[in-house]
């Protein structure tokens, strides 16, 4: 599904990944880790295309990144669910809006929005929340409302980053969980956590960042 | 579903979807919306002077005409024998007298001004001639001739050519109408720069649902799709409130202008915007709005990067 080929990303202010190379098959699941600033965000943002690589090449189901053209790009994010640290929630939507946004923009008829929206809420357990602002949910259901948005489309990859980082230990290991369950349905998942301890207890593989490089890769 | 009602779809979401986010902010968009149309009042209004003026010099129509006006010292049995003089001429067709008196009359009857001629002791008006030249219109160099001939006799003041200032007059008509022209297509480029401005500001309120829209896989036709229906509708609105304004105020002139009208005993009605006019100002504000939105998204929305 994702393969990263010597790929470095260069910022003027330095190296964010140096010579990167690792592959993720179709329905697999892994964690990325390391302390901040080791560029795991980086390595997010070169699959989710928010960033080119300087140097190497990123495959995302065979297709070079590199050689993606400005107006494809859209079409390429609609097969990937892209989940946020901070939610990035729109506040001024319900819940069942924010959810619905990837299906109104990809322009899918109201009858399938509702009943996508419906199905991506009951997988997080929110459903009955539809018509609920964001700052009226708690924190770990405002990320749960961004995992339903994540996942409406269906999508062949998720891509996470720190999706539990502003979240107690409970409510992340839920979410983890959930995570589990969309890769147990066939989907890739590639998650961006500093959280060893929660990670490691749940026995995927873990592709560790150190300033840039690659240091570890198998399970821990 | 297929392509074609999905585009369409996207369009009616869009079209709607702006209309009430317009309205969610009541006040900013009046405003703007007053803004716009101020602007575009000032443009109608200058197009219907234009027209109006149009239609009153309409009635002029060049005509190879004389008037000799005849020096305050001739008498009027002096400028009836001239005038005789003047018809047996081959090159003038017919000749009519209009002595001091009867110039006077007929000035005091049409000009409104009759009390003011009354307290002048002495009449001002000089014995005119009117002369109608066998040369027709078109033979310019003819009549200018007969002019120049007839002015240099010693009873003439002078010669005016009728043909001379219609044409003056239908000159001076189209630098003003090219002068509108020229100011309306800056005033079109102004409601382009303000709408595009206000686009602008919205489209920085609402970066975060840009930003948002983008990472869920938007095209940047989908985004910016309701910020031109924006666009369109502050054209629109604005058209129709200048529509209202400047139609408000031509009704308002209505009375005024018949009351002048009538003392220089002419029929003049001031022209009001036809409906196919109205609708012009309204669809081309709209369009303006539109072309405004435009030019603001296609910088702003490659800008706009998710990070």
């Amino acid at each position: 599904m994702i393969t990263f080929d010597q790929v470095s990303k260069h910022y003027p202010q330095g190296d964010a990944l140096s010579n990167v190379s690792f592959h993720l098959d179709k329905g697999e699941m892994a964690f990325l880790t390391g302390h901040s600033g080791a560029g795991k965000s980086t390595l997010l943002k070169l699959i989710a295309m928010m960033e080119i690589c300087t140097r190497g090449q990123v495959l995302l189901d065979g297709q070079n990144l590199n050689r993606i053209k400005d107006r494809q790009i859209p079409y390429i994010r609609r097969n990937m669910g892209l989940i946020f640290q901070d939610y990035k929630l729109l506040m001024d939507r319900t819940v069942f809006d924010n959810v619905a946004f990837p299906l109104v923009v990809s322009g899918y008829d109201f009858d399938q929005i509702s009943r996508r929206v419906r199905a991506a809420l009951h997988k997080v357990g929110l459903l009955g929340h539809e018509k609920k602002y964001p700052l009226a949910l708690s924190g770990g259901e405002q990320q749960r409302v961004g995992i339903a948005r994540a996942v409406v489309n269906k999508p062949k990859l998720i891509l996470a980053d720190e999706p539990t980082g502003n979240l107690d230990p409970e409510l992340s290991a839920e979410v983890m969980h959930l995570f589990e369950q969309f890769q147990q349905s066939g989907t890739t998942v590639l998650i961006a956590s500093h959280d060893l301890s929660l990670i490691s207890q749940m026995g995927y593989r873990i592709i560790t960042l150190n300033q840039g490089s690659l240091i570890t890769e198998g399970k821990q | 579903m297929n392509r074609l009602a999905r585009y369409f779809q996207n369009h009616a979401r869009a079209f709607f979807s702006s209309l009430g986010r317009l309205l969610t902010t009541p006040f900013t968009t009046i405003i703007t919306v007053l803004v716009l149309a101020i602007t575009i009042a000032i443009a109608a209004s200058f197009y219907l002077l234009v027209k109006n003026t149009a239609q009153l010099s309409a009635g002029l129509e060049a005509s190879n005409q004389m008037s000799v006006f005849l020096k305050q010292s001739v008498s009027d049995q002096a400028a009836r024998r001239l005038a005789q003089q003047l018809e047996q001429r081959s090159t003038i067709a017919e000749v009519k007298f209009i002595s001091r008196e009867a110039a006077l009359t007929e000035f005091k009857l049409h000009s409104g001004f009759g009390d003011a001629l009354n307290a002048l002791d002495q009449n001002p008006l000089p014995a005119v001639i009117q002369v109608l030249p066998a040369a027709r219109l078109g033979e310019e160099q003819a009549l200018e001739s007969l002019a120049d001939d007839i002015q240099s006799m010693a009873q003439v003041d002078f010669v005016q050519l009728d043909m001379q200032w219609v044409k003056r007059l239908h000159s001076m008509l189209e630098l003003a109408g090219r002068a509108v022209a020229i100011l309306n297509t800056l005033l079109a480029f102004a409601v382009i720069f303000i709408t595009g401005n206000t686009i602008r500001l919205e489209l920085q309120n609402r970066r975060e649902e840009v930003l948002i829209a983008k990472l869920v896989g938007a095209t940047h036709a989908f985004i910016q799709r309701p910020f031109v229906y924006t666009g369109l509708w502050l054209g629109m609105a604005a058209g129709f409130v200048a529509w209202l304004v400047v139609t408000g105020v031509a009704l308002s002139l209505q009375t005024p202008v018949t009351n002048i009208s009538r003392l220089y005993n002419n029929q003049f009605n001031i022209l009001g915007f036809s409906f196919t006019e109205a609708l012009a100002i309204i669809a081309g504000t709209a369009t303006l709005g539109a072309i405004g939105a435009l030019m603001v998204l296609y910088h702003q929305l490659q800008q706009i990067k998710p990070q």
